[in-house]
């Protein structure tokens, strides 16, 4: 056995010294970077038991007298994902169709889009909500395009990678029958699609709740903005009893999603 | 050959036409709810979010402008004509730059050591008791749903400004995405090995050491790199409240409407996250190729 598989019995030298060779690279790497970035021992420990008088003063978590506002805050967050994702898939469907391989066979047409999509994508949230609030002003609608402007570029090539797995086997029945593009791709390709696409929007609400309960932090409107507010001013209770609100929420959401995620494609399926 | 298709007599025929119709009318009904439902639901939203059209319409302008003026250097130039000028702070940058990425390194490496030793006890099929498994798994969730910039925000005032906050921040977020992660690939993995180790006599240690990990190694390589690529992009913003990075020089620049330099650093910023996203990706495909040989 041994003189049959050499390599599992006598691996070389050099394979068997490349994983604790990365594995040093990396932790080298690491205290690097540990020192680059000023962590001392006695600023960490310091900051540590600082952190421990903080969530002593959480306790219990406490609105004050501040509840409706923070109450209409959270609806806040929540009309800006909603809004937000469903502007972005609205705009990111046209769009997908023309990254789409299988639709736009032409490489020079495509590519400008596919970078175009990346580079928003390269951009975070934070920062698209800097620039809207330069552009219509503090406030939650800036959040809104800010989550709009960022998604579509998420949106736009998980679409068109939606439109590529699909199957060209319908859209061929429909070009055979004489149907015009826009046929195919209506009848032949969206049947298909919508099924991944609507689980994806959905997915994304979800995962906007938790992006828009933050873009407040730089004044997009929400309940960040209650939260940093009350960060810089030390009410520890209030801080804890709102990132609470913010778990259950997306708690609540993901429930809900959950649900619809499965009703929508459960039927689909039947179908 | 010929198919036997039996025609239904007339009236069976009529009752069955109507069932399809009743069944489609069915649908097509609940589609219409739900997209009611769906349109009401906005209208609320766009009421809770002051959406306003005229500002937009207004504005719009604005934002086409904001464009063109970040693509305009102070000379009144286009930023492509000159270059040098446009990108005059580029060793401050990159400098920033360095730092942003070192942040999502130690933070994502931390994270993910804190996740590897926590994600046996959230796994429904190794932990080593019930109670133990619910604390981890709602710690993980804790974790993971409180945003990043949020720890961020808390942690500049315990540690004091600087990246220390940002990189503590990130590695917790880590942790707890990546410990859902990996609880996830260490459920779907073969229990035999488990079995055959145990049965020696081993320790759970043993078992987890020599059963579970080689098992499991690819699969996390794999999402701490992507884990690696998300944070890069959360550590670009980590600066906007004081937490260190590129970030920091963004904030200042766009409050203070240097606009050129807004362009210059979000190019950066992009070309960066290009550039990482391509080469977690190659890192990615060499990773699962290495262990697919194997």
């Amino acid at each position: 056995m041994r003189a049959r598989y050499p390599d599992v019995f006598d691996r070389p030298a050099a394979a068997r010294l490349a994983m604790p060779a990365m594995i040093v690279a990396a932790f080298a790497i690491l205290i690097y970077g540990l020192v680059d970035l000023d962590f001392s021992p006695s600023r960490f420990f310091a900051g540590l038991s600082q952190l421990g008088w903080i969530s002593l003063m959480m306790i219990p978590p406490d609105p004050g007298s501040s509840l409706p506002i923070y109450l209409k805050a959270l609806g806040e967050t929540l009309s800006i994902a909603l809004l937000g994702t469903t502007l972005a898939a609205v705009f990111a469907l046209p769009v997908s169709l023309l990254a789409a391989r299988n639709i736009v066979p032409s490489n020079i047409l495509r590519f400008p889009i596919r970078r175009f999509l990346d580079s928003i994508r390269g951009v975070d949230t934070l920062i698209w909500a800097l620039v809207w609030i330069n552009v219509v002003g503090l406030g939650p609608f800036a959040g809104v395009l800010a989550i709009a402007v960022s998604d579509f570029g998420a949106f736009g090539k998980l679409f068109s990678e939606a439109i590529e797995g699909a199957d060209q086997k319908q859209v061929e029945g429909i070009r055979a029958s004489g149907g015009s593009p826009l046929h195919e791709i209506r009848f032949g390709l969206l049947p298909q699609v919508l099924p991944v696409i609507a689980g994806q929007v959905l997915y994304f609400i979800e995962s906007n709740t938790r992006s828009a309960t933050i873009i407040g932090i730089v004044g997009a409107g929400g309940i960040g903005l209650q939260l940093a507010e009350q960060i810089r001013v030390l009410e520890w209770q209030k801080v804890s009893f709102l990132i609470l609100m913010i778990l259950v929420a997306v708690a609540a959401i993901d429930f809900i999603s959950g649900k619809l995620r499965f009703a929508i494609i459960g039927r689909r399926a039947v179908a | 050959m010929t198919v036997a298709v039996s025609i239904l007599p007339e009236q069976q025929l009529a009752a069955l036409n109507a069932a399809y119709r009743q069944a489609v009318a069915r649908r097509r009904l609940r589609l219409l709810v739900g997209a009611a439902i769906f349109a009401a639901a906005l209208v609320l939203a766009a009421i809770g979010a002051e959406v306003n059209l005229r500002t937009l319409f207004t504005y719009f302008g604005n934002f086409v402008s904001y464009f063109d003026r970040i693509l305009t250097l102070d000379s009144g130039q286009r930023v492509w004509t000159d270059v040098g000028e446009w990108l005059w702070g580029w060793r401050k940058w990159l400098k920033m730059l360095g730092e942003t990425l070192l942040i999502s390194y130690v933070g994502t490496l931390i994270g993910a050591t804190f996740a590897f030793a926590l994600n046996f006890f959230a796994a429904e099929n190794t932990s080593p008791s019930p109670w133990l498994r619910f604390t981890v798994r709602r710690l993980l969730e804790f974790a993971r749903t409180v945003p990043g910039i949020v720890f961020a925000l808390v942690f500049v005032i315990a540690f004091g400004l600087g990246p220390m906050a940002g990189v503590l921040a990130i590695a917790i977020h880590s942790t707890g995405a990546l410990g859902k992660l990996f609880s996830e690939i260490v459920e779907n993995a073969d229990m035999k090995p488990v079995e055959g180790i145990r049965s020696t006599g081993a320790s759970w240690l043993s078992c987890m050491r020599f059963a579970i990990v080689p098992q499991v190694t690819a699969g996390y390589a794999s999402y701490a790199l992507l884990r690696f690529e998300i944070n890069v992009r959360e550590a670009s913003v980590m600066g906007f409240v004081g937490a260190g990075g590129i970030g920091q020089e963004l904030v200042v620049a766009i409050r203070k409407f240097y606009y050129s330099d807004v362009s210059a650093i979000l190019l950066t910023i992009i070309v960066t996250v290009f550039i990482i996203d391509i080469t977690t990706g190659w890192l990615r495909g060499r990773l699962f190729g290495k262990e697919a040989r194997t």
